[in-house]
């Protein structure tokens, strides 16, 4: 009886333990804490084989330096790096002499000189504590990974920008607070950036919040992973090479050991 | 015998003052290996695989990385952006060190069900046991050099373990520091002792290959090489074979490195180091976590100090804890059901801890813990009295050459 119920357990408990495995690594990115769930949007550049959408990337570009750029930084990114986004050389030289950076000159002075394409995004403060002054203490963090460093960030964002909702009725949001349903806590210090036509776009397209929160999405997306595109692309042939290998090093092996396993 | 070996005059004339040829042709081409190995025996190869991957890929980081907490951040994402490649590099690098891991769990636990630890390969077994404590080591301290969140605060919870140690605890964490927190001189250190610790793991790898070859690889059924109708040749026999598995490790690997890259790490790394803010959660990398988890388990500091210690500390002595004197669990019909119980207890510690040290998880964190302690210190001692074994064949050739039906254990191991 109990060697007959060990065997049953030795026999099934390779299984079970292969479930257990993949219910543990389903769970671990979400390591504790209460889970707030976003919408989970079809983005262009999810999955293997995505790619950024270009036109949207503008666009987000567009919101970003519009609405965003005003107290977020991007410190990572240079204004050549726009180039992987579809804007050529003039348009970026332009896109970046909007902006100053302060250098030295030969006088020793420090002066301020329009923005090149080597140059790094100008953040609107000059520090971290400038930044939170500004912000009645509220620390508005840099952009430049922003997707990488939230978990499931690009439905993170996506949900964060279009989550302003009237507060319940309990629930009291003090001065320079703002009330957001997905935010953790509910309470941001980020006041609602996206209205209905915040930006105009020039291909036309309706500038819904909804809209602005996708494009700037991935926008801020490539920004995070610039090398996305590169490293889909090649991991294709990688993989296609490796299976390749595979299969021949499998035969391989499957004929020299023939006459090792005939005997 | 060297005379006729080698052709090439060169090759002959210095194999003949310097015999690096003849060793080589001894311990990689002619080297008697069980030929029954399943492809668990892959994962020896694999790991030595991975350990040369990240030796190469970490120079090449090293040349691009700046080791001081305002430039560390900057310097692996300039890395990450502007270095040709450096996104593979790095990401190759990051998701080796948890490849490396999961190889070397899987040959951990390979040794455990086929008894590979036992006489006379206690030494074998020992070394690689201090592998794996110089890999976490090297890891855990590789995990700080990005300085992102998870970085500081992983390096300031572990360091902060050993003021748990009466009297001298935190000095001693002042001395590891370099300060009086974790700082410019902590990432200093760990970068150069990140740096070297890899190459002491080589040394001791080495060792563990002087060690292996002394009495060849342990195999499935766990019973000494009777002659050489039992082994083949190491080449080409097992090096087609350790070909294959690396193809196939490598589809795995190169998948998460290309598609998902970032998978197996934490977001909040990707935020840089801040000392005023702590993150919600403080997690380790999830090759630590079944030692967190033991760590949280205890509820005095100092307990929970010596008990995680104390989980490796038992692999050190398992060729003596274990009292059986037959290898392979295909004859131990009890202790190859609690092989899996332990499995299962160690993949349920690591999701302990990822979860938050509160209610249940509290209670399931000490079960397991419990169990891990039970299942070195108390079951490998004193199950050989109970358990009775199955009769082991004679030879590693006979029950391939098919043997004899009713005395052979194979017989009836393989109509199940």
């Amino acid at each position: 009886m109990i060697k007959s119920l060990l065997l049953f357990f030795s026999s099934h408990i390779s299984k079970l333990f292969i479930s257990l495995v993949i219910i543990s690594l389903s769970n671990f990115s979400f390591a504790a804490g209460e889970k707030i769930s976003y919408p989970q949007l079809n983005w262009s550049f999810s999955g293997i084989l995505g790619t950024f959408d270009r036109a949207s990337q503008q666009r987000g570009l567009q919101v970003y330096k519009e609405v965003c750029s005003g107290c977020h930084g991007m410190r990572l990114l240079a204004y050549r790096n726009l180039k992987s986004i579809g804007y050529n050389d003039d348009e970026i030289k332009a896109f970046a002499a909007d902006n100053n950076v302060n250098t030295i000159n030969d006088d020793g002075e420090v002066v301020e000189r329009p923005a090149r394409p080597s140059d790094k995004f100008v953040s609107p403060y000059p520090n971290d504590k400038a930044a939170r002054a500004a912000n009645g203490g509220a620390y508005p963090p840099d952009l430049s990974l922003i997707i990488k460093a939230r978990p499931d960030g690009a439905n993170y964002l996506h949900a964060l920008l279009t989550g302003y909702v009237d507060a319940p009725k309990d629930q009291k949001v003090p001065d320079g607070m703002y009330y957001n349903k997905y935010y953790s806590g509910n309470l941001i210090g980020m006041p609602q950036p996206l209205y209905e036509d915040g930006v105009e776009y020039a291909d036309g397209t309706k500038a819904t919040p909804d809209q602005m929160a996708k494009d700037v999405t991935a926008f801020l997306a490539w920004a995070s992973e610039p090398e996305m595109e590169d490293r889909k692309r090649l991991g294709v042939s990688v993989m296609l090479f490796l299976f390749l290998l595979t299969a021949l090093s499998y035969f391989a092996m499957k004929q020299i050991w023939a006459p090792i396993k005939e005997k | 015998m060297s005379k006729s070996k080698f052709k090439n005059p060169v090759v002959k004339w210095i194999d003949h003052r310097l015999p690096v040829f003849s060793f080589m042709d001894h311990e990689l081409n002619h080297y008697p290996t069980p030929k029954n190995l399943n492809y668990f025996w892959n994962f020896g190869s694999l790991a030595g695989f991975a350990l040369v991957t990240m030796i190469v890929t970490g120079i090449v980081l090293s040349m691009n990385y700046t080791a001081h907490v305002d430039y560390a951040f900057d310097s692996v994402e300039r890395i990450m952006r502007d270095v040709n490649h450096g996104w593979l590099i790095r990401y190759i690098h990051m998701n080796g060190a948890s490849f490396f891991f999961i190889v070397v769990y899987i040959h951990i636990f390979r040794g455990l069900y086929y008894g590979s630890y036992k006489a006379p390969r206690e030494l074998l077994w020992i070394l690689g046991v201090l592998i794996l404590l110089l890999m976490m080591a090297t890891a855990f301290m590789g995990y700080v050099l990005p300085w992102g969140q998870m970085s500081f605060w992983g390096a300031t919870v572990i360091t902060n373990l050993f003021s748990a140690i009466p009297l001298v605890g935190e000095s001693i964490v002042t001395w590891l520091w370099g300060g009086f927190s974790v700082d410019n001189s902590t990432l200093n250190r760990f970068f150069s002792l990140h740096f070297v610790l890899p190459f002491v793991i080589v040394g001791v790898v080495i060792l563990h290959l002087v060690a292996l070859h002394r009495f060849g690889s342990n195999n499935p059924i766990g019973i000494d090489v009777r002659g050489t109708q039992d082994t083949v040749p190491f080449s080409p026999y097992y090096t087609i074979k350790d070909l294959f598995g690396l193809s196939v490790f490598l589809s795995f690997f190169a998948a998460a490195v290309f598609f998902f890259p970032n998978f197996m790490g934490h977001p909040d790394n990707y935020i840089e180091a801040n000392p005023m803010v702590t993150p919600a959660h403080i997690v380790p990398e999830w090759y630590f976590l079944p030692f967190y988890a033991i760590l949280r388990a205890v509820p005095d500091k100092l307990g929970g100090v010596l008990f995680m210690f104390g989980a490796i500390a038992v692999l050190f002595i398992l060729p003596w804890l274990d009292r059986s004197s037959v290898r392979s669990s295909q004859f131990r019909p009890i202790y190859k059901i609690f092989f899996w119980i332990l499995l299962l207890d160690c993949v349920l510690l690591g999701y302990l801890g990822a979860m938050p040290a509160e209610g249940i998880y509290v209670i399931l964190s000490r079960i397991a813990t419990a169990y891990y302690f039970f299942h070195f210190l108390i079951l490998f001692p004193l199950l050989p009295y109970i358990e009775k074994t199955k009769p082991l064949p004679i030879s590693i050739s006979e029950p391939i050459l098919g043997g004899g039906s009713a005395a052979s254990a194979f017989a009836v191991r393989e109509k199940r």
